[in-house]
């Protein structure tokens, strides 16, 4: 069952086209990760598939009454509001009391409950944004670079968390990363974004595709643990490509 | 209706009538930094008042008008990445200005312009409370139906979107709000200082608040002590009730933030 599709779907911004002609949808239960350069649109099409941009062209198409836990990339909140932990997991929707117990045990912060928000740590305060996006049981979770910023134990063990809430909640992931390695390896599908999708499809086949090397260069053949094998013979461009590949990637890798 | 012949009375009641809906409103204008954005509506208002007397409509109606006008276009210039500090710089003032220019027009009516400046409080009628009471029970219903949905647009209009929130629509309450506030405040504090009711009651609570909730009452009481205390005050120092009501409400803010940054002091 799909929860979300793209059809077509462009976007400009300012004048600019940020996005051409993305095709996407996502299954129940499956973790899909959009891996992209800088300006690449990938918050462009995470924005867009949540409704806070409107497309310029083509759709964005929800399964009816699909739930979204969207995780920010980061959330400045102004010192004039006050706000607790236990007061910011209740918006949208307030929830019960032993809910919000329940959801703070789960994110390994029953401490924090009456703390303010301003007042935690970069890691407590990334497990709390997803903590309140997972009160609402969504079909859909959303991170957008949620692990910017936390140390590598720290990005680990969230997605090590991420994965488990799948299993519980059997959610949808769709997340957005600079961490390759990491990332790619918690994915059931990855899809290559430059302006419009340049490759898509399991890790390991994506890690190897011409397209995405073009992009994020061989510096990152650790991008699956699992398949460390270096292609040392040169791929023929045209008759790997299907699309037309004229625009400009920069040439050095991401990280 | 003896009760209400005492002027006393009828202005204490207008006072907290309109305490009762700038405080909670005047969290969001802080919490959003809206401060100038009341101004600006606030402003605006005294070229409702001229327009008012000019046609002879009730000046309520008038005030209320030009403010929402003013509001919406505020309102819809925000969101074109302007160079919002100076836009509204200009409009507040330039509303001001207008709004004098008309009221110097009207030679056949000789009002009294300091009483839509600067409030007369002490010459609402019983018509007047009723006007305030409703509008404020107008922006209280408002803010009340609206408040987890205003409050998570407040937060991120992102995390809004996301949970099915339109934070434009948002806007559009708050923005609705204001222009009645400003309405029902021009007869008990002027289009002067209207924005300091909304912003000091506010930021006077901010210190004493750990949750959003927290902050709108504790604004609410501190509209209420400021708006009787000044009342009080200006009775028996023979001064002008609205600006001393805001005298109060800045004393009382001194006091918090003092307070409140010994207290943070004191724990680190």
């Amino acid at each position: 069952m799909r929860l979300i599709e793209t059809r077509d779907l462009s976007m400009r911004l300012g004048g600019d086209m940020v996005l051409e002609g993305v095709n996407l949808s996502i299954e129940r239960g499956e973790i899909v990760t959009i891996v992209g350069p800088n300006g690449s649109g990938k918050s462009t099409l995470l924005r867009a598939i949540i409704g806070a941009l409107a497309p310029s062209g083509g759709a964005v198409i929800r399964a009816p009454g699909l739930r979204i836990g969207y995780v920010p990339q980061k959330l400045h909140i102004d010192p004039t509001l006050p706000l607790t932990v236990t007061r910011f997991l209740g918006l949208p929707r307030r929830h019960p009391a032993e809910d919000l117990r329940a959801a703070l045990e789960q994110a390994g912060l029953p401490d924090l409950r009456d703390h303010q928000m301003a007042d935690l740590s970069g890691g407590q305060f990334q497990r709390v944004l997803l903590a309140r996006a997972l009160m609402e049981k969504p079909d859909l979770l959303i991170l957008d670079e949620a692990t910017q910023g936390l140390d590598q134990p720290g990005s680990a063990a969230f997605y090590r968390r991420i994965e488990e809430v799948r299993q519980s909640l059997g959610c949808a992931v769709l997340m957005v990363s600079h961490e390759l390695h990491v990332v790619m390896s918690a994915s059931d599908r990855v899809i290559c974004l430059n302006g419009h999708i340049c490759c898509e499809g399991r890790p390991e086949v994506v890690a190897q595709a011409e397209e995405y090397r073009a992009i994020f260069g061989r510096g990152t053949q650790g991008a699956l643990a699992l398949y460390r094998h270096e292609h040392n013979h040169d791929h023929d461009h045209s008759a790997d490509c299907t699309h037309d590949h004229d625009h400009d990637h920069p040439h050095e890798a991401a990280e | 209706m003896t009760l209400l012949d005492d002027f006393m009375l009828r202005a204490a009641l207008a006072g907290l009538g309109v305490a009762l809906a700038a405080a909670p409103l005047g969290c969001f204008v802080v919490w959003r930094r809206m401060a100038y954005f009341g101004d600006a509506t606030a402003h605006a208002a005294i070229l409702g008042v001229a327009l008012a007397l000019a046609f002879s409509t009730s000046v309520f109606i008038g005030a209320l008008a030009v403010s929402l006008v003013m509001a919406m276009t505020v309102s819809a210039l925000s969101g074109r990445g302007f160079a919002m500090d100076t836009l509204l710089g200009v409009l507040a003032h330039s509303a001001l200005a207008f709004g004098l220019v008309a009221v110097s027009f009207l030679s056949g009516v000789r009002i009294d312009l300091m009483a839509y400046l600067f409030g007369d409080i002490l010459a609402v009628s019983v018509g007047d409370i009723a006007v305030i009471w409703g509008g404020a029970a107008l922006v209280v219903g408002l803010l009340l139906w609206r408040w987890q949905a205003l409050l998570t647009a407040t937060l991120s209009p992102d995390l809004a979107y996301a949970g099915g929130i339109n934070p434009r629509r948002e806007q559009l309450v708050l923005t609705l709000a204001l222009a009645l506030v400003v309405a029902v405040a021009i007869k008990v504090v002027g289009v002067l200082l209207i924005a300091a009711m909304l912003i000091v009651p506010a930021a006077a609570a901010r210190p004493l608040a750990g949750t959003p909730e927290r902050m709108a009452t504790i604004a609410t009481v501190i509209a209420a002590i400021s708006a009787l205390g000044g009342l009080g005050a200006s009775f028996r120092l023979d001064t002008p009730t609205g600006p001393t009501i805001v005298c109060l409400a800045a004393l009382i803010f001194a006091a918090t933030s003092l307070g409140g940054s010994m207290l943070t002091r004191q724990r680190g």
